[in-house]
């Protein structure tokens, strides 16, 4: 059984593998895109405060999501990376940086369009927003290390600390950010969670949210192929690759 | 106590780094003489009335202890490196871990400890309440040795790289901010009158947090970057 | 079509949520198309490099 991973942890085999499985995945995420946006765009009804800009909720939340999740991939690759020494995990954590800081990006952004009607300015400090601004530093931060070190084997491992650091930190960081935005709160409470959300708005939100974690399984397999490439581009195989891709 | 003995080495070390830093002390007084240019920029940029100043002094103190020490890491392993003695620890048979935090304890005594005596002064400078300025102290007594300690984990990640200044201050400023919010929030509390022992038991836990893990950590990173 | 104008009307919140939607969705497919495009390029490059070895031979 174990054989079966080692097997498939080898670069190689990953990249043969993999090349079958992105278009599947890619294929569900815009079934589940097609879906969610329908649900969310046509079907749901306006929101009783909010009217429409609430819409906003079904690509800033699965962002957030993804941002947060991406985060916790990567620290769990560079940690099997460490252990086990899996180059495999090497190429998929440094490909999920990225994608992490991309969604990081989008939950900050829309989140801003989604503040402005809803509290009347752009940005706001709160608590989660502040929270998602910390992570986007620390996603800049990891590929900032990446490219500063040359041989791709170290950055990966130095990387992998890195992550490891922050994915203990990040919980810590969220507590001491809610905490200290309880202590400056102003006049504006922020109601982003609304106790009971009804179904019509709830299903295409999580339609949504798997939809992008189908994005993201066929996104990192894409780039992990590129890492890997450009980690084995001595090797003999990828030598034969080119031969291929000229014939 | 034999020559070789684990608690020999460590001593050693601490002693080796100790004399190398007081040997070059001009090295020393520059995190602290940028400690007071960066408070007195921030009293420039805000005005020289004490109502204002009283209010902000808290955390004026505590960003630009935050940025002092920031700069002072590069010393922790740079020199180190570019002697040989960095390659030495690594070859040494004596635990990486037992070197890394003897180097550990000797940076923060080379430069905290001159950064909390100027606390003392800048924060009367500032205006800080009379209630505030021990807790200030002791803020910067149990926040002190995690930047050091964390700063050590990120500055052996980054020793030696293109840019690893700037690369180090970019990585590590994020990780410094649960430090910065409750330190900030036991200072304002203290000023207000209001207790401050919740604040300084979270303090506390970031220290005993970062004492476990942060050497070990180092060590890794020393050895994933020089083998 | 006035059902069209009002669903891109959005309720006068039109300019918050279409440029959230867009602005997602040219992220998403950049995300595609670069790492693509570089692989084409690392293809290229590794050619190239072949052909000058081989005449160097």
């Amino acid at each position: 059984m174990f054989e079966y991973f080692y097997k498939y942890g080898s670069p190689r085999h990953f990249y043969d593998l993999s090349k079958m499985f992105v278009p599947w995945l890619g294929g569900i995420c815009l079934i589940l895109l097609i879906a969610g946006l329908t649900g969310g765009l046509l079907f749901a009804p306006p929101d009783y405060q909010q009217g429409e800009s609430f819409r906003i909720i079904y690509v800033h939340v699965p962002s957030a999501w993804m941002s947060l999740f991406i985060y916790v991939v990567m620290a769990s690759a560079g940690a099997i990376s460490l252990v086990w020494k899996v180059k495999v995990a090497d190429a998929l954590a440094r490909a999920s940086a990225p994608l992490g800081a991309s969604f990081t990006f989008l939950a900050l952004a829309t989140g801003s369009l989604w503040g402005k009607p809803m509290w009347g300015t752009w940005w706001v400090w709160d608590a989660r927003l502040t929270s998602e601004l910390i992570l986007l530093f620390l996603y800049l931060g990891y590929m900032a290390l990446q490219t500063a070190i040359d041989d791709r084997r170290t950055a990966a491992r130095a990387g992998a600390i890195l992550s490891l650091v922050g994915v203990v930190n990040i919980p810590i960081i969220h507590y001491s950010v809610e905490w200290w935005h309880t202590l400056h709160q102003g006049p504006t409470i922020t109601k982003l969670d609304a106790p009971s959300i009804h179904p019509s708005m709830l299903v295409p939100l999580l339609i949504m949210a798997f939809a992008f974690m189908f994005y993201y399984a066929a996104v990192v397999l894409l780039r992990a192929r590129y890492e890997i490439l450009e980690n084995e581009r001595n090797s003999a195989w990828v030598y034969e690759l080119t031969e291929q891709r000229k014939g | 106590m034999t020559a070789n003995s684990t608690f020999a080495v460590f001593l050693a070390v601490l002693r080796r780094d100790l004399l190398i830093g007081l040997r070059h002390r001009s090295e020393l007084f520059n995190p602290l003489v940028f400690f007071f240019i960066v408070v007195t920029m921030f009293v420039l940029a805000l005005g020289p009335y004490a109502d204002t100043l009283k209010q902000v002094a808290p955390a004026v103190i505590w960003v630009a202890a935050l940025l002092a020490s920031t700069l002072s890491l590069d010393m922790l392993f740079h020199s180190d490196l570019d002697d040989g003695s960095l390659e030495q620890f690594l070859l040494s048979p004596h635990p990486l871990i037992i070197i890394v935090t003897a180097k550990i304890i000797a940076h923060w005594l080379l430069t905290a400890a001159p950064l909390i005596v100027a606390a003392l002064f800048l924060g009367l400078m500032v205006y800080l309440p009379q209630s505030a300025i021990v807790p200030l102290l002791l803020t910067l007594l149990l926040g002190t040795p995690v930047l050091s300690l964390v700063g050590a984990v990120l500055g052996a990640l980054t020793v030696g790289l293109r840019g690893s200044g700037i690369l180090l201050t970019l990585l590590i400023l994020p990780l410094y901010i649960p430090v910065l919010i409750f330190s900030v929030a036991t200072v304002d509390n203290a000023a207000k009158g209001l207790a401050i022992t919740g604040e300084l038991y979270f303090l506390g836990a970031m220290l005993v947090l970062s004492v476990t893990l942060a050497p070990f950590a180092t060590a890794s990173s020393l050895r994933v970057r020089f083998g | 079509m006035s059902s069209l104008q009002s669903f891109l009307h959005m309720g006068g919140y039109a300019i918050y949520v279409w440029p959230a939607y867009v602005l997602t969705f040219i992220v998403l497919i950049l995300n595609v198309i670069l790492p693509l495009k570089r692989e084409g390029q690392f293809f290229r490059a590794l050619v190239e490099r072949k052909k000058r070895l081989e005449k160097a031979q």
